[in-house]
């Protein structure tokens, strides 16, 4: 499975604390980063993030994924903070 | 456990949860036991004094992942059926934010999966909370950095 090598553009959707420091819900990003673990490197450099990524989960398109996962165009990528459900 | 009900094993709801509804839902003349718990909205944590919180959720992975964690319950014990029913939203004190219910043939195994099942969802669903404490600020629960300011409060400092 060889990725373009090409930006990508892919939608993120953003929960609890990081949705406070992102500033919004949902965006629309266009991307060089080939995986959800660069994805997440990238925009933490852009909305400052407190949490590292040791301490989330990655959700590509409604299920949860490894951060090594390969995006592609059209993909929802969800940064799952640590969960405190019930 | 040829018998075991196909009730919608899994529901997320922004209205108040009516209990005795979710509880008509797993009658079954072979259930000798209804196991229920009630997580409630509590007026404390971690030493402060809660007003409210405000429950966030991933609505098609949590969906998702709440129906495995119950089809896991009907797998691994000896139970009829099965329900979890998990609220969102703002939520005043003493308001109920999940019910899980649990029919079986003896209590033994409706305590156990219920207990499972209340166990799995706190751990694995894509669902967080947000308490606004009686001073006015808020933080995400179990999402504190420590030694870091906090966006999102300025308050919660670190108590987990």
């Amino acid at each position: 499975m060889t990725e373009p090598a090409g930006p990508r553009e892919v939608r993120v959707s953003y929960f609890a604390l990081l949705r406070d420091e992102a500033g919004c819900d949902e965006e629309r990003v266009v991307t060089a980063s080939a995986t959800a673990g660069e994805l997440y490197a990238e925009l933490s450099d852009r909305y400052r993030f407190s949490l590292p990524p040791e301490r989330l989960r990655v959700a590509v398109n409604a299920g949860f994924a490894d951060w090594e996962t390969a995006l592609a165009d059209g993909d929802l990528v969800v940064f799952i903070p640590p969960v405190a459900g019930g | 456990m040829s018998d075991t009900v196909q009730a919608a094993g899994f529901a997320l709801t922004a209205d108040a949860i009516d209990p005795e509804r979710l509880r008509a839902g797993l009658e079954h003349p072979s259930a000798g036991a209804l196991a229920t718990f009630e997580g409630r909205v509590r007026n404390h944590a971690d030493g402060r004094s809660v007003r409210l919180l405000e429950y966030q959720v991933y609505p098609d992975l949590a969906q998702a992942e709440g129906e495995r964690v119950v089809a896991e319950a009907l797998d691994r014990f000896d139970i009829i059926a099965a329900h979890c029913t998990h609220r969102s939203g703002i939520l005043p004190i003493g308001d109920m934010a999940v019910w899980v219910g649990v029919a079986a043939a003896h209590r033994g195994a409706a305590f156990d999966a219920c207990r499972y099942i209340i166990d799995e969802i706190k751990r694995r669903l894509p669902i967080w909370k947000r308490e606004t404490y009686a001073e006015g600020d808020s933080g995400w629960v179990n999402c504190q950095v420590d030694g870091a300011q906090q966006a999102t409060s300025g308050g919660n400092d670190g108590a987990q």
